[in-house]
């Protein structure tokens, strides 16, 4: 019996933000030349402003563009790089993409497993759910996962109908295998040997999982037309693949622009493998984190839809960037002196916070009930001088995706900014609406007045001392998507 | 309309500190200079104060809030005192608080002085203003310098002017202006400057370079205001009236709706027009003999001479050039004492300095710097932003 329950549309997002591995591995020249061995293509970093929570947003979006936003019953996500140990990651993320708040949410977490695992907790729960794996492992200077390592989310909206994919078949084994760890409150992995990480980790533990995988879903190896696996030890994918007798194509481990995102990639190469697949493809996925989660999925019918990036519109949307310090300093790898005017209070007012998140957290302006004129922020009268009227009949307009173009401005060297310049102009928005707004993730060549925008969900203000993100949107230069195309 | 305030005030004495890094300096200390100086000018007693209104900005790095530090500092014992706080329009504010006490008879003598101590923060530039709980949720953390430079985005687009005139022409303002400081005393930059040096300089918030903005500097200015009756009966001859004061403040329209265009600042065109209105000036161009305006930056100068409707619509950046705002240009001179640009802006004093150079010029006492006979002035603060601003005019002139 097939079932008609899976996944039925799919987002991803990789920072615009990207290095060629040659200036990390430049810097690290004088005592760690051996890096310049596997200093191949570039890899993504997070901006300062994007963290699990934002990228997770972003991907999200991508993937919403399909199913819209009422119909998940659940949202699963799952990362190694939550800004909260105690604060429900999954809930900001919901609310800045106004779901329902009679959504359950769930943060899954822990492991690099943590992405397959919620993938197949959707696949199992059988009910309309919105999973998202987003995760920024940082690695410590000069060694070979700063190298490896990227940034990245992917989205999956659950759901009957037309499918993307099904499941048929999957497997799970939970085994204490210690390749690295990360204790609570530590910055970097600890890491032991990589050869040993591939011989008694991935190939003793992988190829039984996809064997009970496999006789699951009534399959043989055979019957497997891609193999979804990420390798954070290099060569690992293909080794198992030998051992466990597939002939499968090995999904690409989106090694250019983007590096191993973490929870996050075996999901991210799985939106790549969807969107390359031809309907029937049985897609093997493999998750590996102190044991194994081995999916075996069927391609359906339906794929990315129009205004959907995925990953590859991603991985073209990128912005090279030529300094390893910046990358540093965005993951506090690095202690600048930022001077007195970085010592302002960051301190945000959550009382304040609770009262305003219906304008703030989901970016939506106020439409007057007696003149129409869109407004951000919404006050409590309107502001048109002709109208004035009462903003108790406001209607909502959501700002997020809405068509805008920059108005005014300038580019400040003096604020303290964690990213010089603080790019800042007025964006207007066609439905009338306009505010004061970053300009984030500006290439060299600049912004115009006029330029196009699209709107992000980024940090806005970091309390460093509390460790806590204020998160808001800002704007980014549309045009410099599929810049890198040529 | 009402019938306004002109010739109802008369200014009896002024005063005004050396501005500049006042390492020596306290904000009490500041205030002495300038108090001092007012009531040697006025010749009274300070007992003879009834009321008084003390202009300061940033709290946390000056004095801390409350008249009290007023009060204390001045020794001013038992009167009204009241501290006003309008961010850049402060002095002018405090100033406009003095006049209309006097003019409606509640007393017959007031005190209007502004202060600020800016150069304890540590670090150049000013303070980080505190926007508020709900506007931190959203509003970008700007520096003034930011808000300004939009303004010259928004003009070059409104008037299709290349980006290298704009420059160039802003140079002037600040080139100008810095040839003026040299003559004036108390300014705490006085050094001429190269066009080519102001042109080359670091950018600080694009297209604004070093030189495009003002100084940072410690400062105190008072004035102190009674009846021209009373000024005649203490043996004033020549009086200083003040013809009009106007202050205009943005409701959000033009940050929030879709029709201004980011090349000019409405407040200032709405708070001048009334200001003439009230002083009975019809061609300004003409009449007004001096102006001492906001030059926080050279481009918030330039677009002021249109908002104030002294240079056409897209005709600024000509007359700039044209050297029509100069000291010995054939228009009308602005900033003959240097403006912010030389004398820094201790936000709170800004406006009060500004007044005490256009008082001072109408009495003739301006040495070196003194203008052929001027008889009329205007002041113009601009506080806030450009797109959120708070304009304030002040228009003095002889009796």
């Amino acid at each position: 019996m097939t079932s008609d329950f899976g996944i039925v549309a799919f987002g991803a997002y990789v920072p615009r933000l990207r290095i060629d591995r040659a200036i990390i591995a430049d810097a690290h020249g004088w005592m760690a030349p051996a890096l310049k061995a596997a200093a191949r293509g570039s890899r993504a970093f997070r901006s300062w402003d994007e963290d699990a929570v934002t990228m997770a947003v972003e991907a999200a979006r991508d993937c919403l563009r399909v199913t819209g936003r009422e119909s998940a019953e659940s949202l699963y996500l799952a990362s190694t790089s939550l800004p909260y140990a105690d604060l429900q990651n999954g809930a900001i993320v919901a609310e800045a993409l106004r779901i329902s708040p009679a959504i359950r949410a769930i943060d899954l977490a822990g492991s690099q497993r943590a992405g397959t695992s919620a993938l197949l907790q959707a696949f199992r729960g059988g009910e309309a759910a919105l999973v998202v794996a987003s995760d920024a492992p940082t690695a410590r200077p000069a060694s070979a996962r700063e190298l490896g390592y990227g940034a990245g989310a992917a989205a999956f909206a659950f759901g009957r109908g037309e499918l993307v994919a099904r499941l048929l078949g999957c497997a799970s084994r939970t085994v204490a295998f210690v390749d690295h760890f990360r204790s609570a409150g530590e910055k970097f992995d600890y890491f032991w040997e990589e050869r040993w990480i591939r011989d008694e980790g991935y190939l003793k533990l992988v190829p039984g999982a996809i064997a009970a995988a496999l006789a699951d879903a009534g399959l043989e190896a055979a019957d497997i037309s891609c193999m979804v696996m990420p390798s954070l030890v290099r060569g690992a994918s293909v080794a198992v693949a030998r051992k466990a007798g597939l002939k499968a194509a090995l999904a690409s481990e989106l090694d250019d622009g983007c590096g191993y995102a973490g929870a996050a990639h075996a999901p991210l190469m799985l939106a790549n493998a969807l969107a390359q697949a031809a309907p029937g493809d049985r897609l093997l996925v493999i998750g590996f984190g102190q044991g194994v989660d081995a999916l075996i999925l069927e391609v359906g019918t339906a794929g990315l839809q129009e205004g959907q990036r995925g990953v590859a519109g991603a991985l073209a949307d990128g912005l090279a960037t030529d300094s390893y310090l910046r990358m540093l300093s965005f993951y506090d790898g690095i202690e600048l002196e930022w001077g007195m005017r970085a010592e302002r209070s960051s301190k945000t007012a959550l009382s304040e916070q609770n009262r305003s998140s219906g304008q703030t957290a989901g970016f939506v302006a106020g439409a007057c009930g007696a003149c129409g004129t869109v407004q951000f922020p919404r006050l409590e009268y309107c502001v048109n001088p002709q109208c004035l009227a009462s903003a108790d009949r406001f209607t909502e307009v959501p700002l997020a995706d809405a068509p805008a173009r920059l108005l005014t401005h300038t580019a400040d060297w003096l604020s303290y900014h964690p990213a010089p310049p603080l790019h800042v102009g007025f964006v207007q928005f066609d439905n009338g609406a306009r505010l004061l707004m970053e300009v984030v993730d500006v290439g060299p060549e600049g912004v115009e007045i006029g330029t196009p925008l699209r709107m992000v969900y980024r940090i806005k203000e970091r309390d460093r001392p509390r460790g806590y993100n204020r998160y808001f949107w800002k704007s980014t230069p549309i045009a410099a998507q599929g810049r890198s195309d040529g | 309309m009402a019938s306004g305030i002109k010739d109802k005030v008369a200014i009896l004495g002024m005063g005004c500190s050396k501005f500049g890094e006042r390492w020596d300096a306290g904000a009490p200390a500041l205030m002495r200079e300038a108090f001092d100086e007012a009531l040697a000018d006025a010749a009274i007693e300070r007992e003879a104060i009834e009321a008084a209104w003390f202009g300061c900005c940033f709290d946390a790095v000056n004095v801390g809030n409350s008249a009290i530090p007023a009060s204390t500092a001045l020794r001013l014992d038992g009167i009204p005192v009241s501290r006003v706080e309008n961010m850049c329009a402060t002095g002018t504010e405090a100033l406009r608080s003095a006049a209309y006490a006097v003019a409606s008879g509640a007393v017959d003598i007031a005190l209007a002085i502004g202060a600020e101590k800016l150069k304890d923060t540590g670090y150049g530039g000013l303070p980080q203003p505190y926007k508020g709980t709900f506007n931190d949720m959203w509003l970008p953390v700007n520096s003034a310098p930011a808000g300004f430079a939009q303004l010259a985005s928004g003009y070059r687009a409104r008037h299709g002017i290349a980006r290298d005139e704009l420059k160039r022409a802003i140079a002037h303002v600040s080139w100008k202006s810095h040839q003026n400081g040299v003559l004036s005393p108390k300014a705490h930059l006085r050094k001429a400057v190269s066009m080519e040096t102001i042109l080359e300089a670091p950018m600080i918030a694009d297209p604004l370079g070093l030189y495009d903005c003002c100084g940072v500097s410690d400062g105190a200015a008072c004035a102190i205001v009674t009846t021209p009756e009373i000024a005649r009966s203490l043996g004033k001859t020549e009086l200083v009236t003040i013809k009009a004061i106007q202050l205009s403040i943005s409701s959000g329209v033009e940050s929030t709706m879709s029709e201004w265009d980011g090349s000019h600042v409405p407040n200032t065109r709405r708070a001048v027009r009334r200001a003439y209105a009230e002083a009975g000036i019809e061609k300004p161009r003409d009449e007004l003999d001096l102006i001492e305006v906001h030059d926080c930056f050279s481009i918030t100068e330039l677009v002021t001479m249109e908002d104030l409707f002294l240079s056409e619509e897209g005709q600024a950046v000509r007359d700039v050039l044209d050297g029509f705002y100069d000291r010995e240009g054939p228009g009308v001179p602005c900033q003959v004492d240097g403006g912010l640009k030389c004398f820094g802006h201790p936000i709170g004093a800004s406006g009060l300095r500004m007044a005490y150079e256009i008082y001072t010029q109408l009495l003739g006492r301006a040495g070196e710097r003194q203008l052929d006979s001027p008889s009329i002035g205007l002041t113009h603060n601009l506080g806030g932003v450009p797109f959120q601003g708070i304009a304030a005019i002040s228009i003095l002139g002889l009796k």
